[in-house]
């Protein structure tokens, strides 16, 4: 039975090793050090190449080395890396990930590199440089944030009759406009309804006056009157046919739909903007709108932060660029390619002139009423459980009120574990 | 006696630094809280008492179990066709060279095609399903049909190894056999089942451990086919390579993920003992 037992194992031992690494290394022997800094899109990395380049230019000593990583695997190469010690020196950070890697002390402390380099705190939008801060440290600078808009077809409202969305709309005019353009026979969806947290019910729950977590981050809460208003405003549209099934949008994802033009309303975030001015086929037909007034208006608000690792072999080089990376050059740049928007007061200008056929500073005035996309616990685990729970709700086999609350006791199982 | 140290060295540092180290951490680790940074605790067997109780795990290895035994039937198949291609006189090596394309086929890439072939509005499928009057379904959007869907691929992805092996088991058979039986008056079909499949019956018992093995450890079609776009079906599709994958690089649990790990690892060495036991009475040896 020897072979048996040599089958078993090796069976065994590649499933037991399915896992890799990032590693950065670098040897300083003339005083001259390289630092990776790892990201996870194609379509930002020739902006980072350039302001690694600028970096180097001012600092000839260090030179940068950018790490574009694949998003579905982009978390799991960092964690695996920062535990053992081969993670990147620079990184990109997300909020929901952020308060797991600064517990864990993955996160070089930059609260004195702001003093020293005089950084000031007020240029980012202070839901984002929150967001970033744990126990009274900084640990990453904000590089730019989202807010989000109605992204809506014009030739789409034109065909239909339908007036523009603007700042006067409200949750009425975006339902009674959703079914004006939904045309079947055309194979035409007035907006797309996908279970979205971050582009869609989250936002409406804050508008109807809900608050998604409680403020103490123990507890959430879906199934409150409020909650349930926002996510209603969802399913209606589901019910009502105004929008492509779930299973549909689980095919073809909702933004795909909306360049494809079977969709004339998708409510996102302004990282689409580069992407869409560089579809030709939507040249002329796109612009965007603030997301309509609910009980009141808001948004929610994340931003990518840039995050250094704590085990980094040139801590001192990395702070330096970090700083460099948190200022209004590499904001500049950003701005300039169109990339994002940046998150330094004042350097937006350029992003909104990149992309003059859209009207951008929906987005940037929208950081006035804008919440922190909510974070509280292992928000992975809890947020992973939307689609399952929502998705009864959505496709109609369940009523919202209950649906909700069967989500609400799940995370709150998942927050208790704290 | 030093020197056959010397020899074996390569392949045994590469073997305990990449199998056997990992594999007792990972053993170690399933009796550990291991939060994603900073030290892991002891806590005995907690991280089985909940697997245990834990629905999402029962269903992980119900989706495993059930794409299993699907993929399985891609055996007989395999059986079939690596008879069939030995009969062609020309040609032989371009059928081999076209089953065995999916093989050699970046999984990614493998994974995007069958998107758009199971796209509920656009796919292929759909649209040859249409000319005979059948519904089109969302393949992969709809939970009661992906593990289905997936199969399908795997099947369709193991084919090509599966081939090559049962092929070189063909190659052994003495053309003999054949000719004597043919001369008492035994048809094709007749060869092919007391001749060609008894004789390739090891090669059989080993394409069928090494296609089980593989099933249980399915995760790459999921993740591209439904992680990558949200899809709402993921929640009851998920096999248990995935589930392992998710709670400890997703939800940074790796104790949690090191015991569903060794869970699978017992399931697969019991699954394969099974097959062993089994092998006694339908493989022969001759």
């Amino acid at each position: 039975m020897r072979h048996t037992w040599t089958a078993v194992l090796a069976a065994a031992a590649t499933l037991l090793t399915a896992c890799s690494s990032g590693s950065s290394d670098a040897a300083p022997s003339d005083g001259k050090v390289t630092l990776t800094y790892a990201n996870w899109s194609e379509d930002q990395a020739p902006a980072m190449e350039q302001i690694a380049a600028e970096f180097h230019k001012e600092n000839p000593n260090i030179t940068v080395k950018v790490q574009t990583l694949p998003w579905p695997e982009y978390w799991s190469t960092l964690q695996v890396g920062a535990a053992g010690g081969t993670a990147p020196d620079a990184f990109w950070m997300l909020a929901d990930h952020f308060r797991e890697y600064a517990k864990g002390g993955a996160l070089i402390d930059l609260s004195d590199t702001v003093k020293t380099a005089g950084i000031d705190m007020t240029a980012y939008p202070k839901a984002v440089s929150d967001s970033y801060t744990y126990e009274g440290k900084i640990f990453a600078l904000p590089k730019d944030f989202d807010t989000n808009g109605i992204w809506y077809n014009k030739a789409l409202f034109d065909a239909a009759g339908v007036k523009y969305p603007d700042d006067t709309w409200g949750w009425q005019q975006v339902q009674d406009a959703a079914k004006k353009l939904t045309d079947p026979a055309k194979g035409v969806w007035g907006i797309a309804a996908p279970i979205d947290a971050q582009g869609g019910y989250y936002n409406t729950i804050l508008q109807a006056g809900g608050s998604i977590i409680k403020p103490d981050g123990t507890a959430s809460d879906f199934a409150g009157p409020e909650a349930v208003a926002g996510l209603k405003f969802w399913t209606d549209l589901q019910k009502a046919g105004a929008s492509p099934t779930l299973k549909q949008l689980s095919d073809t994802e909702a933004v795909s739909m909306f360049e494809s033009q079977k969709v004339a309303m998708y409510f996102s975030g302004a990282y689409w903007a580069l992407r869409f001015h560089k579809n030709a086929d939507l040249k002329g037909k796109v612009d965007v709108a603030p997301l309509p007034q609910g009980v009141k208006r808001a948004t929610v608000t994340s931003g990518i932060g840039n995050a250094g690792y704590a085990g980094s072999k040139h801590p001192e080089e990395l702070k330096k660029f970090l700083a460099f990376l948190g200022g209004t050059k590499a904001a500049e740049i950003q701005a300039a390619t169109g990339t994002v928007l940046p998150a330094y007061k004042g350097t937006q200008q350029p992003w909104l002139d990149s992309m003059p056929e859209f009207k951008l500073q929906v987005f940037i005035d929208a950081v006035e009423y804008s919440v922190p996309l909510p974070v509280a616990g292992n928000t992975a685990e809890w947020q992973g459980l939307a689609a399952q729970y929502l998705a009864p709700a959505w496709d109609g086999a369940k009523p919202v009120e209950e649906a909700a609350k069967e989500y609400q006791t799940a995370v709150d199982q998942v927050l208790a574990k704290q | 006696m030093w020197w056959a140290l010397l020899f074996i060295a390569p392949a045994t540092v590469g073997l305990v630094a990449l199998y056997l180290w990992p594999f007792l951490s990972t053993f170690v680790k399933s009796f550990q809280d291991v939060p994603a940074f900073g030290p892991a605790t002891y806590t005995g067997l907690d991280n089985y008492v909940e697997l245990v109780g834990d629905g999402e795990v029962w269903k992980a290895f119900g989706n495993s179990a059930l794409y299993t035994v699907l993929v399985l039937l891609g055996i007989p198949l395999a059986v079939v066709l690596a008879a069939l291609i030995e009969q062609v006189s020309r040609g032989r090596s371009v059928y081999r060279v076209l089953f065995f394309l999916p093989v050699v086929t970046l999984p990614v890439a493998v994974g995007m095609v069958w998107r758009f072939i199971y796209n509920g509005d656009f796919g292929l499928l759909n649209y040859v399903l249409s000319w005979f009057g059948i519904d089109g379904q969302f393949w992969v959007a709809d939970p009661r049909f992906t593990i289905y869907a997936f199969a399908a691929v795997g099947i369709w992805m193991g084919l090509g190894i599966n081939l090559i092996i049962l092929g070189a088991g063909l190659q052994a058979i003495p053309k003999a056999v054949y000719e004597a039986s043919s001369l008492d008056g035994a048809g094709r079909v007749r060869q092919f089942v007391h001749i060609t499949v008894p004789l390739l019956s090891p090669s059989i018992f080993f394409v069928t451990i090494l296609t089980v093995i593989a099933a249980l450890q399915m995760f790459d079609l999921i993740f591209i086919m439904l992680r990558s776009v949200n899809n709402t079906a993921l929640a009851d599709s998920k096999t248990i390579v995935y589930l392992f994958y998710e709670k400890a690089f997703v939800q940074f649990q790796q104790g949690y993920g090191a015991a569903i790990a060794i869970v699978l690892l017992i399931v697969i060495m019991i699954a394969t003992a099974l097959q062993f036991r089994l092998q006694r009475s339908w493989v022969f040896y001759g």
